[in-house]
Formats: structure tokens, C-alpha cells, sequence
């Protein structure tokens, strides 16, 4: 079971706000009456006032690489052309449930906040961008009641990792596959059918719509993060394992981490699969974009994984490696070629087969490969290596010594450590 | 001047290198990486030669 809290002070507007929302609390969707009593769907007289109101509160985007929500309007908006906004719903990252829950309970909220990025974009067509069933579902039956305004498609889309990456989104919209593309051009320049295309996070959608609703209450709105928590459950403790929560930006991990019964782990994985191990010192990082990537590693899409001492940093690394290197689109040789080598690497380490020279190789790999490929697939595997190294080096030098019972057998490559089931 | 690599497209034939030491390296797989994106003054013929000697078409100049 995964929980649903909300950490934000009373009063401060959220997505999981049970006033505005109500019919999720009892399993479904919310439905446009509600919505709409809730100050959903308002009058937009001034677009640049609400472009100038998200730049002044600092959003940014909810999709992983936190990248000024303002600057890719506004870079949107003045391309040349008519442009197409996408609401980005394909949530590429196992440990990640909070596009899917977003678009099965709220999904006029981010149909709002697609129409709002439309009129800054002066864009005249949008595309819900999805995976999921249930997800599809709530978007189809709230653009049939909305008040329409702009005409909006649903596409759906096979789950991959990758599959969510902007260029694989314009791809898959036009007909192509599901796959990234090289860069530039960028999709804000050349996106969808070549036209300049905003491809948006639904949460960052979301908190556009909010900004809107409130905008006494715009800094808050744009503040706040919705996280995905998981972690080995443990016995004997009364929390669930897992959780989706949203949070003020810069609260503690310890926080989080206690929310979930997991204040006991040694070491948490960053965001999703991308940001990387952290060890010591980890309860008292701040979830922040900036602050995160001072520490080495990156806040992604939100989610962490938190690890138990018996949970074994190496396992768990060869774990997200070997689910990295299957979900490789094997369309860059590098990438084909880096992610077996890491996964390889970190599954003979775990194995007690790795030589003497192993860790080099991992911190060489670790520092080349960054920025190789198309996506940054090749990166989240490279920054898993890099950080187990820099966290925990006694522990891999000691599988060479010892065999350890946590990395007994070969690592699984389908990810099953690090998937949340949907709230 | 940009000298740009897709990745996507790059086979390791490894014969861009040759006319361009100072902008191309490649990795112990044989795939190309470029030094860095922007091409040093001096270098823009040796950046045409790599470009137009990779059989995929893999390397691109933008101004």
C-alpha cells in the first residue's frame, strides 16, 4: 500500500488539497463541478501576467532536469510559429507515482494547467502524453465534460524508461517511436509536426494551474514538490513502505524518510534511478534541486529510495544498473556498449568476482560517460557507479573478500526493487 | 562554428579521428566523442574533414 500525505502547512494551496480535490479521498477522480466551485477553469484576461507571476515565484519544471518553467514558456512563445503544448504524463521512473496519481485523480487540474501554458505559449492544440490505463481513463472522461477551450489529443504510449524523454515525446506524437532524438533542435524550437512545442510535466502543469487559482499563494505553489518514498517494508513497523507526499522545498530527508518508517536507512537512492547514492550525512540533506547537486547528486523526478543496513548499497547499485542497461534503447553505441560495461562491472562486484582493477574501471566509466548519449540514461547508470564508489568503498572492497548474502544471485534487471504501486 | 555528434548515429568506425585528433577522441569501445562542442579557431577545416569522413553521418557543423 502506498500512503498519501501532505507535509504543507495549513491553508498553503496543494495538489493533494482535499477542498479542492474531494472525490480522490474516496478512490476516484475529481469531476468538473467540484472543480470549477473550487476556482478551476478561471478567466485568464492577461497571459503574460501569469508568465510573469511563475517567473517571480520560481517554478520549475517537475519532469527530472528542474529547468525554469518561465524560461521554457517564454522561449516557447517567442519561436516562430503556432505552437503545440504537451502535458507529459509518461512517468519513466519505476520509483515515481506521482504523474500517474496526478492524471487518474486530478485531471482537470492539469487540463487547466494546460490551457493556461497554452494561452501564454499562444499555442493552439495540446496532447495529453500518457502510459497509463487507469490515467487515460480520467483524462478522456474530464476532457469530455471540461469547458473546452482548446483542442486536445490523447496519446498513448508503450511504458519505457525512456519513453518519456521530450524528443521521444514529439517522436511518438508524430507517428515515430517512442525513442530520444539528438539535440538541437530542442522541441521548443522544432517539436511537434516541426511546430514549437512546449512538452510539460503534468505536475509542473498542475502547479501553473494553482499559481493561477492563487496567486496570493503563488511562492507556495510553486515551493512545493510531490515525492515519491519507498523503501524495503519492515516488519514491526507500523508505517507503509512506500508513500507519495507533497512537501515544501528544502524540507530534511530525515522528515521524509520518517513518514514512511524508513528513518532508520543507512543510504537513500535519488531521484528514481538519477540522482545517484548518498550516504553519510544523508538525513539532513535538503530536497532541493541545487542543493542536492552540490552534494553530488541530483533530485530528479522526486523519488527516493531509502536502503537498511541489510539492504546492501552494492546490490541495490548492480540492481538499478542491470534495469538501466535492459532499458537502454539501444540506439547509441555508447550507450549499448557503457551501461553493459557498468551493469557488468557492478554485478561482478556484487558476485565477489570483480578483479583488483574493477573499481578504476567504474570510476573512469563514472567520469566519462556523462553527457554521451542522447538521454540521459547513460548518465543515471554512470552516477549510480560514480556514487556507490564515492559513499561506500569499504563495502565494495569487501565483497571481494567476503561473500555477501544480500547480493546472492544475478541482479534482476526488471526493476522490481524500485517500483512503487500507484496510491 | 559547432561540431555536433549524434550518438545515436555514430557506428565506431573511428574514421573521423584521423583527420581530427585535437577534436575527436574515441572511447575504449571505438565510439567518438567530440573534445568540445565549439570548434577552436584554426580548426574548422579538420572539423569539415571529420564530419564528411564519418560513413553514418554521424557529425555535423552549425554555425
Amino acid at each position: 500500500m502506498t500512503g498519501v500525505f501532505s507535509l504543507l502547512p495549513e491553508g498553503r494551496p496543494g495538489l493533494l488539497d482535499p477542498l479542492l480535490s474531494g472525490a480522490w479521498l474516496s478512490g476516484g477522480s475529481e469531476d468538473v463541478p467540484r472543480y470549477l466551485a473550487a476556482g478551476g477553469y478561471a478567466a485568464l484576461p492577461a497571459p503574460d501576467r501569469l508568465l510573469e507571476r511563475i517567473a517571480a515565484a520560481g517554478l520549475r519544471g517537475r519532469g527530472g532536469a528542474g529547468f525554469p518553467a518561465a524560461v521554457k514558456l517564454r522561449a516557447v512563445r517567442d519561436a516562430p510559429g503556432r505552437a503545440v503544448v504537451v502535458a507529459n504524463g509518461e512517468e519513466g521512473e519505476p520509483g515515481s507515482v506521482k504523474d500517474r496519481w496526478l492524471l487518474r485523480h486530478r485531471p482537470h487540474l492539469v487540463l487547466d494547467g494546460m490551457r493556461l501554458a497554452a494561452a501564454i505559449t499562444r499555442a493552439d492544440r495540446g496532447c495529453v502524453y500518457l502510459s497509463d490505463a487507469p490515467a487515460e481513463r480520467a483524462v478522456r472522461r474530464a476532457l469530455a465534460e471540461r469547458p473546452a477551450e482548446l483542442p486536445v489529443d490523447v496519446v498513448r504510449v508503450r511504458h519505457t524508461y525512456v519513453a518519456g524523454e521530450e524528443t521521444a515525446v514529439v517522436r511518438r506524437i508524430d507517428g515515430g517511436p517512442a525513442l530520444p532524438g539528438a539535440k538541437p533542435p530542442r522541441p521548443f524550437e522544432s517539436g511537434v509536426g516541426g511546430a514549437p512545442t512546449l512538452v510539460a510535466n503534468v505536475e509542473t502543469l498542475a502547479r501553473i494551474a494553482l499559481v493561477h487559482t492563487r496567486p496570493e499563494a503563488a511562492d507556495a505553489a510553486a515551493g512545493a514538490h510531490l515525492v515519491t518514498l519507498s523503501g524495503t517494508a519492515r516488519a514491526g513497523t507500523a508505517a507503509g513502505s512506500s508513500a507519495l507526499a507533497e512537501v515544501p522545498v528544502g524540507t530534511r530527508l530525515k522528515v521524509l524518510a520518517d513518514l514512511t518508517g524508513h528513518g532508520g536507512a543507512e543510504s537513500v537512492l535519488l531521484g528514481g534511478l538519477f540522482g545517484g547514492l548518498h550516504g553519510r550525512g544523508w538525513p539532513d540533506l535538503p530536497l532541493d534541486h541545487d542543493r542536492l547537486r552540490e552534494a553530488g547528486g541530483a533530485l530528479g523526478c522526486g523519488a527516493l529510495h531509502f536502503l537498511h543496513p541489510e539492504d546492501c548499497p552494492v546490490a541495490v547499485a548492480a540492481e538499478a544498473a542491470a534495469y538501466l542497461a535492459a532499458q537502454s534503447a539501444r540506439q547509441c553505441g555508447v550507450c549499448v556498449s557503457g551501461t553493459g560495461a557498468l551493469a557488468g562491472a557492478l554485478g561482478a562486484v556484487a558476485g565477489g568476482r570483480a578483479d583488483a582493477d574493477t573499481p578504476d574501471r567504474l570510476h573512469r566509466w563514472s567520469q566519462r560517460l556523462p553527457g554521451r548519449g542522447a538521454c540521459g540514461l547513460l548518465d543515471a547508470a554512470a552516477r549510480i557507479a560514480g556514487t556507490l564508489l564515492a559513499h561506500f568503498p569499504e563495502r565494495v572492497d569487501g565483497h571481494r573478500a567476503a561473500a555477501c548474502p544480500a547480493c546472492a544471485g544475478p541482479a534482476p534487471e526488471d526493476g522490481r526493487r524500485f517500483t512503487v504501486p500507484v496510491p | 562554428m559547432k561540431l555536433l555528434l549524434d550518438a545515436t548515429r555514430c557506428q565506431g568506425y573511428g574514421l573521423c579521428q584521423e583527420p581530427a585528433p585535437e577534436l575527436i577522441d574515441l572511447d575504449e569501445w571505438g565510439y567518438a566523442q567530440t573534445r568540445a562542442t565549439e570548434v577552436p579557431p584554426g580548426g574548422e577545416e579538420a572539423a569539415a574533414a571529420a564530419v564528411s569522413a564519418c560513413p553514418n553521418s554521424a557529425l555535423r557543423l552549425v554555425k
